[in-house]
């Protein structure tokens, strides 16, 4: 019995997964594992360093404290559902712009992260960025680009959805 | 990196679950937002024969007024009570020091039951349980118990809970008129457990003095403490700098021994006691008039 495994339906970056999975495997390795999506990295595995934090439902969590069998009838998006039509997400070209990587271990977490404080507060300043990036641990970069690179795609964000937008007193 | 092998169950009730807890014996660990358990479980610094994750479990996770006051389920979510309006308006203290436990990708799933059970001498809500005069309801397959936070938190991650027990509902009284609280802590970095954090709860009388001021720290020992002399200290007295300051005064010669390690050493704690015990009450204080204006 202890060698059971338990079925998981789940649904990553709008793909949906069917599979067996050990209980004691993490949400972290199953993506990693099972499902190959290997962008989601395996940091300090206690939940100390933000690698692995990945969208449940559209809220950050970190995938090493959560059990795979967890995110049972559940939506994980992953690093890798970021890119829109081939083309990476503004986040993603604004870090490759202002350099906000070096070895680009903490990287995938920076953008998961950053990715949900754009998506509840589009124009944040410096200081909720750096709030919001506190559960981040980043060796390389001392944060500075990253919070350059996070108000440079808010910005673009913010241009693309004004374009969108019909505007009132042009119509 | 993986924990060792365990058998997992999910109930979608809480009986389920004590017949589980039952039937599983005394290796059997509950399960609740796993923000603390899950790193334990990771690095097998715990290594239970059976979990029981109670994240199905519905009934668990809800937020009620009740006689002015709350009750809440022990699923319920930091996250959740953070943004819950009926907390905000009845226990702010609680949505306070929700915000201080870890990052958001932590109160996503960390829970109020959770961190009580834990009982981490170092986390916030045990505290704040002790400055609102909680009392929690445990429930086994036998029946159940109502039991006050100040004689549920026992010592470093132990309770008054037995196996068999699930801490299921947290029941907070409501605060009397004129009453203003305060969450303050100090940490060396952003969503770090605190070298000292600080609960405190002003009720102020007709005459604008202090009819009641409770207390509690995190943090400075090896449970949370209600800091019961500062408390006595504050009776009756004019809410100015000089009661803060005795009650201050009061707090550091009422701890014991402070923890010291890298972190920061016992007497910085003794220090940090006294300052947040200062700057909390005057901020207590402050609520408590803006309150009634």
């Amino acid at each position: 019995m202890e060698d059971d495994f338990i079925p998981v339906r789940l649904s990553v970056n709008g793909v949906p997964h069917r599979l067996f999975v050990e209980p004691r495997r993490t949400l972290l390795d199953m993506l990693r594992e099972d499902l190959e999506l290997t962008g989601t990295n395996a940091g300090c595995e206690h939940g100390s360093c933000g690698a692995c934090t990945v969208l449940l439902d559209g809220q950050s969590v970190r995938a090493c404290l959560l059990l795979a069998v967890q995110a049972n009838g559940h939506e994980v998006m992953t690093v890798e559902g970021l890119a829109r039509h081939g083309r990476m997400h503004p986040l993603q070209e604004a870090f490759w712009e202002k350099q906000a990587l070096q070895c680009g271990f903490c990287t995938p977490g920076m953008l998961m992260t950053a990715y949900e404080l754009l998506q509840q507060n589009p124009d944040p300043g410096e200081e909720e960025i750096r709030s919001a990036l506190s559960g981040n641990l980043c060796r390389c970069t001392g944060y500075q680009h990253i919070v350059e690179a996070i108000r440079l795609a808010a910005q673009r964000l913010r241009e693309e959805a004004e374009a969108a937008t019909p505007s009132e007193t042009t119509a | 990196m993986k924990p060792a092998r365990f058998r997992y169950f999910a109930p979608h009730t809480i009986t389920e679950a004590t017949q589980l807890l039952d039937e599983q014996g005394d290796e059997a660990r509950l399960l609740a937002g796993g923000q603390s358990l899950l790193p334990l479980l990771n690095l097998r610094l715990a290594r239970p024969s059976a979990l029981i994750d109670l994240n199905e479990i519905q009934a668990l996770a809800f937020i009620h007024p009740r006689d002015g006051g709350l009750v809440l389920g022990a699923l319920t979510r930091d996250a959740t009570l953070e943004r819950d309006p009926l907390v905000a308006a009845r226990q702010p203290l609680l949505v306070e020091a929700a915000h201080y436990v870890g990052h958001p990708a932590i109160r996503h799933r960390s829970t109020l039951g959770g961190s009580l059970a834990h009982a981490d001498p170092a986390a916030e809500l045990p505290a704040v349980m002790l400055a609102l005069d909680a009392a929690f309801t445990l429930q086994s397959s036998t029946g159940s118990r109502t039991i006050a936070a100040a004689a549920f938190f026992k010592g470093p991650f132990q309770t008054a809970l037995q196996h068999g027990e699930v801490l299921t509902e947290i029941h907070l009284p409501g605060l009397p008129p004129r009453s203003g609280s305060a969450f303050l802590e100090f940490a060396r970095r952003e969503g770090d457990y605190a070298l000292a954090g600080v609960a405190a709860v002003i009720s102020l009388a007709e005459d604008g003095t202090i009819a009641q001021a409770r207390l509690a720290l995190c943090s400075v020992g090896p449970a949370p403490l209600r800091a019961a002399a500062a408390e006595t200290v504050l009776q009756g007295r004019h809410p100015d700098e000089a009661a803060w300051q005795a009650a201050a005064e009061a707090v550091v010669s009422e701890l014991k021994e402070p923890p010291s390690d890298i972190h920061g050493s016992a007497d910085y704690r003794r220090h940090l006691a006294g300052v947040l015990t200062r700057r909390a009450l005057a901020l207590a204080a402050q609520r408590a008039e803006r309150s009634h204006s």
